[in-house]
């Protein structure tokens, strides 16, 4: 993986670790949602968290993100602990979907523009690098000529894209996608993998969430797969369902932590 | 408009406008987090705020700016808990504050009816010249604010989680916005009324937004048609004889019945044209879920 651009020289020396979660414990009502996970992501990593539904991956990322408080733990990004984490310009958030709003219309170049608060201050109204950054942004998702359109007349998966573009838009180191291609068409699948493909290129960090892997599959250097709150896989990719038929390849049949090389469980 | 040579009717039509183009900049916000009602339920509050002063023989403005500011907060507060008991807290906290403010503008040397009358529901031709200079300042106060912060306001009122993860101070900004929503509702109380102005809120958002398409388009549409709401109000209000509070909401809303059974009628006519084909969505692909018990090693990457 090629040296990151946009990291300079004062991280080379030190640790590139860019995500460390350190035995986080997630608790909503008592009800224990992670049991102590632990995981590492270096600068230039694409790593998967899979999992069924309810099995603690999105809030693993909304813990990473500070969304969700821990119980116990701790989480770190660019090596400070995200208490004290400011800056929030080096990271971007891809969130499962857009929310509706109370019906009030955005354009797609508006949702995209909040991407931009990060890097610029938020006090400070948008000049020409605002709208550049923008512009290419939705370039990467081929929505540039979706720009004027208000967001609630797209596709669920241009949808999806504008968010990619919004968190692009940035121009950050790392990107967290929670489920970006979950019920998205063929089409945008591909758009979402190209623009996800570019950033990677770059020297771009990825954690994402995902159900199904689809098109993405190929980008991904590792894969944690999360059962009831705790990282079971830790490692290479897992083939989804859906390919597996069809792909004939040789399988492996790890059901159990013992079995698995480069394990971090404790 | 010989109405106007009156000095009373036209300190009434600069306090109208100047409520009628602040109002829907902060209004809509409110529309866009879902939060419609949210003027309603501070004006109640608000009215507490008028007894105290009253009483106290304070001004009631300035005490209803504080006391509706307290109420917004603990509003604000309650809707970040995001908890089901909210809903009541929030019925205690409305009708608690109406109540309250019957109540203690009762027990006031001021107790007429007429007296209430004018804060529920407005007193626009009795607006002094002194009145009008604070609503035009604290207006254009409001104005600066939310034009100013529209990108970050508009970030926290879009995708709340997204804001904050972009480094943006969520909550101070939302309690900016509770504390403007008390200081737009008390300037108001004047004009319209603390039971009318979060209409002046709401409505010109609602009907703006049927015929815009972006967010910038919205606000400024909603404001030009507060701005006309607002003349147009007080100008029927002087002719007819009517109450200008409740007029220039009359209005709002017959501009909103237009513009709705206008659409109705121009998409009517273009389908009529164009035959549309109607509910084809783009085609999703089919999910091919992971098994947790699927091989978990594929070829190696």
């Amino acid at each position: 993986m090629s040296e990151h651009p946009r990291v300079g020289g004062e991280q080379r020396g030190q640790s590139r670790t860019v995500i460390n979660v350190d035995r986080a414990i997630v608790a909503y009502d008592e009800r224990p949602i992670l049991r102590g996970v632990s995981l590492k992501v270096t600068a230039g990593e694409v790593v998967a968290v899979l999992g069924a539904n309810g099995s603690g991956k999105s809030t693993l990322i909304r813990a990473v993100l500070g969304l969700v408080p821990l119980s116990r733990g701790s989480v770190e990004l660019f090596g400070t602990p995200l208490r004290r984490f400011r800056q929030w310009a080096r990271l971007g958030y891809v969130p499962q979907r857009l929310g509706a709003g109370g019906g009030v219309p955005a354009t797609v170049a508006e949702v995209v523009g909040s991407g931009r608060l990060a890097r610029r201050g938020f006090l400070r109204p948008p000049g020409a690098a605002d709208r550049t950054a923008v512009a290419s942004a939705l370039r990467a998702v081929g929505l540039a000529d979706r720009a004027g359109d208000p967001v609630a007349t797209l596709s669920g998966g241009q949808q999806q894209r504008t968010l990619i573009a919004r968190a692009l838009a940035g121009q950050p180191e790392l990107l967290i996608l929670d489920e970006p291609t979950a019920g998205v068409d063929a089409a945008s699948q591909e758009a979402f993998a190209g623009a996800l493909r570019h950033f990677v290129a770059d020297g771009g960090t990825v954690l994402l969430v995902a159900h199904e892997l689809g098109p993405l599959a190929p980008l991904i250097s590792r894969a944690v797969v999360v059962a009831q709150g705790e990282i079971v896989h830790n490692g290479a990719v897992p083939e989804p369902a859906g390919h597996h038929a069809g792909a004939g390849h040789d399988h492996v049949h790890p059901h159990g932590p013992e079995e698995l090389p480069g394990l971090c469980i404790e | 408009m010989s109405l106007f040579q009156y000095e009373f009717m036209l300190r009434a039509l600069v306090g109208a406008l100047v409520i009628g183009l602040a109002a829907p900049a902060l209004g809509i916000y409110l529309v866009q987090r879902r939060m419609s009602l949210i003027g309603d339920g501070v004006g109640h509050v608000a009215l507490t705020g008028v007894g105290v002063g009253l009483l106290l023989n304070a001004s009631p403005v300035l005490t209803a700016v504080i006391v509706a500011a307290v109420g917004a907060v603990v509003i604000e507060l309650v809707r970040e808990r995001g908890r089901t008991s909210g809903d009541l807290a929030l019925a205690l906290l409305f009708y608690g504050g109406i109540a309250g403010g019957v109540m203690l503008v009762g027990l006031s040397d001021n107790r007429s009816n007429a007296n209430l009358m004018s804060y529920l529901f407005g007193a626009l031709t009795t607006t002094a010249p002194r009145d009008l200079v604070v609503i035009v300042v604290i207006a254009a106060v409001v104005l600066v604010t939310m034009i100013g912060l529209r990108p970050v306001l508009f970030a926290i009122s879009h995708d709340e989680e997204y804001a904050r993860v972009s480094g943006v101070p969520v909550r101070a900004l939302n309690l900016l916005l509770a504390a403007t929503t008390a200081v737009t509702v008390t300037i108001a109380m004047r004009t319209v009324g603390l039971l009318l102005i979060s209409a002046l809120m709401v409505i010109p958002v609602a009907t703006a937004q049927q015929f815009t398409r972006g967010f910038r388009s919205t606000m400024a549409a909603a404001m030009t048609l507060g701005l006309l709401a607002a003349a147009v109000g007080v100008w029927l209000a002087g002719t007819a004889d009517t109450a200008p509070g409740a007029t220039i909401v009359v209005v709002s809303i017959a501009g909103f019945l237009l513009i709705a059974a206008g659409g109705a009628g121009w998409r009517a006519a273009r389908r009529r044209v164009v035959p549309v084909t109607t509910g084809i969505s783009p085609v999703e692909a089919p999910e091919s879920v992971l098994e947790p018990a699927a091989p978990l090693v594929g070829p190696g990457r």
